[in-house]
């Protein structure tokens, strides 16, 4: 019965081509709901928003109706596409372990845009996933956003490169008795690559015409996270190596997003002052290890104290291979947030933490037309997903 | 300090010795009883950790000393039974042979254990702990109540014949295939079990054929002995089982030896529902529901459908948490999440309270709110299948051993400092140095 969902193929024609939405409750995430709203699409963006009234639909005009339609769901952090549903040696390319910093990895040599799990992901809303290299060795490699079209990576593609992923604590160490062994020497090791970055970077700023220094791809990429161009997405969850990271990143001068933070509680304040934001840890998350002492609450700490957070699926090991951005809000809502922030934090906050809210994260007309429909309110469990619209064509109709 | 450490202990134990004896009234709330109509204003009264009275508030008679709880505007449903879990640390069989049948989890539970807490913060009042899947068959499980414990005596249910209940945990598909001893195949998997379960049949030939003379008994088995009880059928198959054709070797070899059985998690249960439906010896299915697909190549097609359909084709559903796979935390979003793919309601929450006690054979105590049977119910903030509903007590035996509006109690719901801590474990790295590490499950 799920087969034929999870084939579901999306390569319509691309075209000059209109779609509008109705919806009883639109929640554009740029400003108040729209009660009896309307979206108009046109060539894969959106044309109009506002109520019935204030847009009218042109006659003849293809009209999808739902009870509520909210912006498509962007997911701030997956590995969907590079860790595969099968969880097998063969499609498991989130992780590469033969040397502990490998930032010149590119999640685009890697995504299977084909996987089922994007189709999966895109059945309840999902859109947009910001995807690539997972938690596992201190620097894992580069991220990537794509729209979870299903096409394939160069098409459905947003941004190439958007980040490079590492992780801190237990996530970083190495095993078989290789460095790093310590979280002492994780910081090491880090700083010590980032000034080798730091003088390839100034002696290839000096250096004559046809005297540049060799390529070094790792140096290269560790250049674009010095330069800013590349945040650098920090898996870490304990108290004392959220510290270490803030520690790297002002000494650095880094972009930093702080990713899992699940004792972010205990030092809100020095993250708060550092500007960095967070990817929360799934609100489902299993308290174990380094996330032992995760919280339900802690997505609502972080709205109080004014910290910019998005809810992402993060990487599952096992069983479910991937969560569901949409669930995840679902349980902050129910335990601080209001429903409002909570879609928040699975549309416009990641569009906006990961550099692509001109694109996407809202319904405000210019944008591409990528919206979720559901038969009532999105966060509770009985309700479905009607259909899903990217690029202002319908994707999926599947009742989920 | 002593004093400090021993007073607590104290106190539990006094509490223990003291079972309640004052009725207690649960009046007010929106029942549902499982078995039964929906109560819109119901009173729930129990008495010395029974219920004794189920009904609409007008023809329900408040007993004169009894201790009221008005819960207007809340739901009070059964505690939550879960046919499979993980929780208090269990270990079953070691990595030495496949098949170890004298395996017991009783001698392993951690009655502390931080899980347990979690669970009844979830509103699970009964659950069949299990050992794990990596075996053919991996032990012997245990049912338990979730009352307030020092000990895994204190979570233990009786039968009637003096035993303690339990199950057989049993796997067939990948998880079960390894190395030698372990089987590298399917069918030897097959052939392996079929091997042992002729063995326990000749073993209780040899018992019967003593007629009754205690001198010309065989020497005691544990293993055979367990077996022996899965032929008589005083003990229940737990069967991990995925692949469609993994459930039908299930099912051949339970009507091959009459051994009854529970499918467990049956990711393409939905394939063979009615084959499961047909067969005497299949008790009924444990379902998981999982956020995604995958994870493992037999999950790659678990569908949130799959409860529904088995039940539509008449097989009894029950829901688990194979907790630490999923929360025992929100249990409820099982049942919520099959009513969303289709299954009918009052069958949803049937499969995660009476359903399930069918599965462990213990409906005569638990799974609905009914005179006669255990107290143990959960006060609900609102609907059970709702994501915004919280459980704000959970009820065992006539006592509240947990309780929302109680800090203490409450860590153990939404997580944080503390809540997932089962004590420091010290481990040797290879160089002689150590890291201490706070365990958890």
């Amino acid at each position: 019965m799920r087969h034929a969902i999870l084939a579901l193929a999306c390569c319509a024609p691309i075209g000059a081509q209109t779609l509008a939405v109705k919806g009883e409750t639109v929640y554009t995430m740029a400003g108040p709901a729209i009660r009896d709203g309307v979206v108009i699409m046109r060539d894969g963006k959106i044309e109009r928003v506002g109520t019935a009234v204030s847009t009218p639909i042109p006659s003849g005009m293809r009209t999808l109706t739902a009870k509520v339609v909210t912006p498509g769901l962007v997911d701030a952090h997956s590995t969907v596409g590079l860790s595969g549903i099968l969880n097998q040696n063969h499609d498991q390319d989130q992780l590469e372990t033969s040397a502990p910093m490998q930032p010149e990895l590119r999640a685009i040599d890697a995504y299977n845009a084909k996987d089922a799990l994007v189709g999966w992901l895109r059945s309840f809303g999902v859109t947009t996933i910001h995807t690539g290299h997972g938690p596992g060795s201190l620097i894992s490699g580069q991220t990537m956003v794509v729209k979870t079209l299903g096409g394939n990576v160069e098409q459905d593609t947003v941004r190439a490169a958007a980040m490079v992923a590492a992780s801190l604590g237990e996530d970083g160490r190495a095993s078989g008795g290789k460095a790093p062994g310590t979280r002492a020497k994780m910081i090491a090791m880090l700083r010590g690559e980032f000034i080798k970055a730091k003088e390839y970077a100034a002696k290839a700023a000096k250096a004559e015409k046809g005297k540049e220094p060799a390529r070094d791809l790792r140096l290269e990429a560790l250049g674009k996270v010095l330069a800013g161009e590349l945040p650098l997405l920090v898996t870490v969850n304990k108290a004392n190596d959220i510290l270490a990271a803030l520690r790297l990143g002002t000494e650095f001068g880094l972009k930093l997003v702080l990713d899992g933070a699940a004792e972010a509680p205990l030092v809100l304040e020095e993250i708060k002052a550092s500007g960095y934001p967070v990817f929360l840890h799934p609100t489902m998350a299993r308290p174990s290890g380094d996330s032992g002492a995760l919280s339900l609450e802690t997505a609502s700490k972080l709205k109080a104290a004014g910290i910019p957070f998005a809810i992402p699926s993060g990487f599952e090991g096992y069983v479910p291979k991937t969560r569901v951005i949409l669930f995840e809000a679902a349980l902050a809502a129910a335990n601080g947030l209001t429903p409002e922030q909570a879609l928040e934090a699975i549309t416009i906050e990641p569009a906006r933490l990961l550099g692509i809210a001109n694109r996407v994260g809202s319904i405000e007309s210019g944008k591409d037309g990528d919206l979720a429909l559901y038969d009532g309110d999105p966060l509770e469990y009985t309700t479905h997903s009607i259909g899903v619209v990217i690029g202002g064509r319908l994707v999926s109709e599947a009742r989920r | 300090m002593l004093v400090k450490i021993a007073a607590p202990a104290l106190l539990a134990a006094t509490l223990a010795a003291f079972a309640q004896t004052n009725p207690v009234a649960f009046t007010g709330a929106r029942v549902i009883p499982i078995e039964g109509e929906e109560i819109a204003n119901g009173t729930v009264v129990v008495e010395n950790g029974k219920i004794v009275a189920v009904g609409p508030a007008a023809s329900v008679t408040v007993p004169a000393n009894a201790q009221r709880i008005v819960l207007k505007g809340k739901v009070v449903m059964p505690g939550l039974v879960d046919s499979h879990s993980h929780i208090g640390q269990p270990e079953g069989a070691d990595s030495s042979a496949p098949i170890q049948p004298d395996v017991r989890v009783l001698d392993s539970v951690n009655a502390r254990a931080s899980s347990i807490k979690r669970a009844r913060a979830g509103g699970i009042t009964t659950v069949n702990v299990m050992p794990g899947s990596g075996h053919l068959m991996s032990g012997q499980t245990l049912y338990l109540k979730l009352r307030e414990a020092r000990t895994i005596d204190d979570l233990l249910i009786k039968l009637p014949n003096g035993s303690i209940a339990g199950g057989m945990k049993m796997a067939n598909g990948t998880n079960s295939r390894r190395n030698p001893p372990f089987p590298g195949t399917r069918a030897k998997s097959a052939a392996l079990v079929r091997e042992q379960f002729i063995k326990a049949q000749e073993y209780r030939a040899k018992i019967r054929a003593v007629a009754g003379d205690q001198t010309k008994l065989p020497p005691r088995d544990l293993g055979l002995e367990a077996l022996v009880e899965l032929l008589d059928g005083k003990r229940v198959v737990q069967h991990h089982t995925h692949r469609h054709d993994d459930i039908l070797t299930v099912i051949r070899l339970a009507e091959e030896f009459g051994f009854k059985v529970v499918l467990h998690h049956v990711s393409d249960g939905w394939m063979v529902a009615r084959e499961a439906a047909a067969s005497k010896c299949v008790i009924g299915a444990s379902v998981i529901v999982i956020d995604s697909p995958g994870g493992k190549l037999e999950a790659r097609d678990v569908a949130f459908e799959t409860g529904g359909e088995m039940d539509r084709a008449g097989v009894l559903v029950g829901f688990h948490t194979d907790d630490g796979v999923t929360d025992s935390r929100w249990f409820l979003r099982s049942p919520a999440l099959a009513v969303r793919a289709g299954m009918d309601r009052r069958k949803a929450l049937a499969a995660v309270t009476l359903s399930n006690a069918k599965l462990l054979e213990l409906d005569g105590r638990v799974g609905s709110l009914k005179a006669g049977k255990d107290a143990d119910l959960l006060v609900l903030s609102g609907d059970p299948l709702s994501v915004y509903t919280h459980v704000e007590q959970t009820w065992v035996e006539g006592k509240k051993v947990w309780d929302r509006a109680n800090p203490q109690d409450r860590l153990f719901a939404t997580g944080g400092p503390g809540a997932a801590q089962d004590g420091a474990l010290m481990h040797l790295d290879e160089c002689g140095g150590h890291t201490l590490e706070g365990s958890s499950n």
